[in-house]
């Protein structure tokens, strides 16, 4: 995977999350991913087509997702009930938008499908592509998400 | 500025509803309904008097955009201001919602200031 595509990922990550949430996630060094479980307990994923392939996966601790998901509504949230995963589809959904607008300015028109939303100790992520993918780790003062993304650019 | 109008949020995902609800909420709206996707939308604007719309684009039944047409098309509630809420700034969606006669589109992630900018920018123009 290209490394010019990490950025934008991460840009849109932080600007979704302070915008919506009012929280200001830290990130840390990328790594690399060989297998298919997910670091967090709960996962939003979206395909992508068009000049790139590929898709995107948020995936959040319980604590962290709880926390964001009462800031963005207003009303404190008890666990992974149906509105924090409803959320969770729409942060992927929206950091999708923000992060392909960002590409666009790459040259690159990548249209995206609608997110699904997966959740339990130790999930799969199972990218379009196969993988490996590249996760960028966020720490956040309720615990890490992290954004796991694996896309390459259709010549 | 008006904050007694009657604002109705059109959102598949009921926590996007809830979202903007508290964004509205937070610079003084508090007369809100809310439905489910453009059908349920028409119907509640013929059932009762609605000052406001907030539409996202992409919904099932009807979307945002079939919504503003119907809306536009309809003699009594034909002038409603309408803002559509979309996940990307899309130039061909941008000109297909302004040839629909649009009032304005807001991309997400938004901030309470920036929704309450554009509501009261379309509402100053009336």
């Amino acid at each position: 995977m290209n490394v010019k595509f990490i950025n934008p990922f991460l840009e849109g990550t932080s600007e979704v999350l302070t915008t919506m949430a009012f929280i200001e996630p830290r990130p840390g060094k990328p790594f690399l991913k060989r297998d298919n479980v997910a670091k967090g307990d709960v996962s939003g994923i979206i395909g992508f087509t068009g000049s790139a392939k590929g898709s995107l996966a948020l995936s959040f601790s319980e604590s962290c997702i709880v926390r964001i998901v009462s800031s963005m509504l207003g009303e404190e949230m008890k666990g992974l009930n149906s509105d924090v995963k409803d959320a969770v589809g729409e942060i992927t959904n929206m950091v999708s938008g923000v992060a392909r607008k960002k590409l666009e300015a790459e040259g690159l028109n990548i249209l995206a499908a609608i997110p699904t939303v997966v959740s339990g100790k130790n999930h799969s992520i199972v990218h379009v592509l196969g993988g490996p993918s590249i996760i960028i780790p966020f720490e956040t003062d309720s615990g890490p998400f992290f954004v796991d993304v694996c896309l390459n650019e259709v010549i | 500025m008006d904050k007694s109008m009657k604002i109705l949020i059109v959102d598949d995902f009921a926590t996007m509803r809830k979202v903007v609800r508290n964004l509205l909420k937070q610079v003084g709206y508090e007369n809100i309904v809310e439905a489910e996707d453009g059908a349920l939308a028409l119907r509640a604007l013929k059932s009762q008097k609605i000052d406001f719309i907030i539409s996202d684009w992409n919904m099932p039944n009807m979307n945002g955009l079939e919504l503003l047409k119907a809306v536009r098309a309809d003699g009594d509630l034909g002038k409603t201001p309408f803002l559509m809420v979309t996940a990307e700034a899309l130039q061909e969606n941008v000109i297909a919602a302004v040839k629909a006669g649009v009032s304005n589109y807001i991309v997400k992630p938004f901030t309470a200031e920036v929704l309450n900018d554009k509501i009261r920018k379309i509402v100053e123009k009336l």
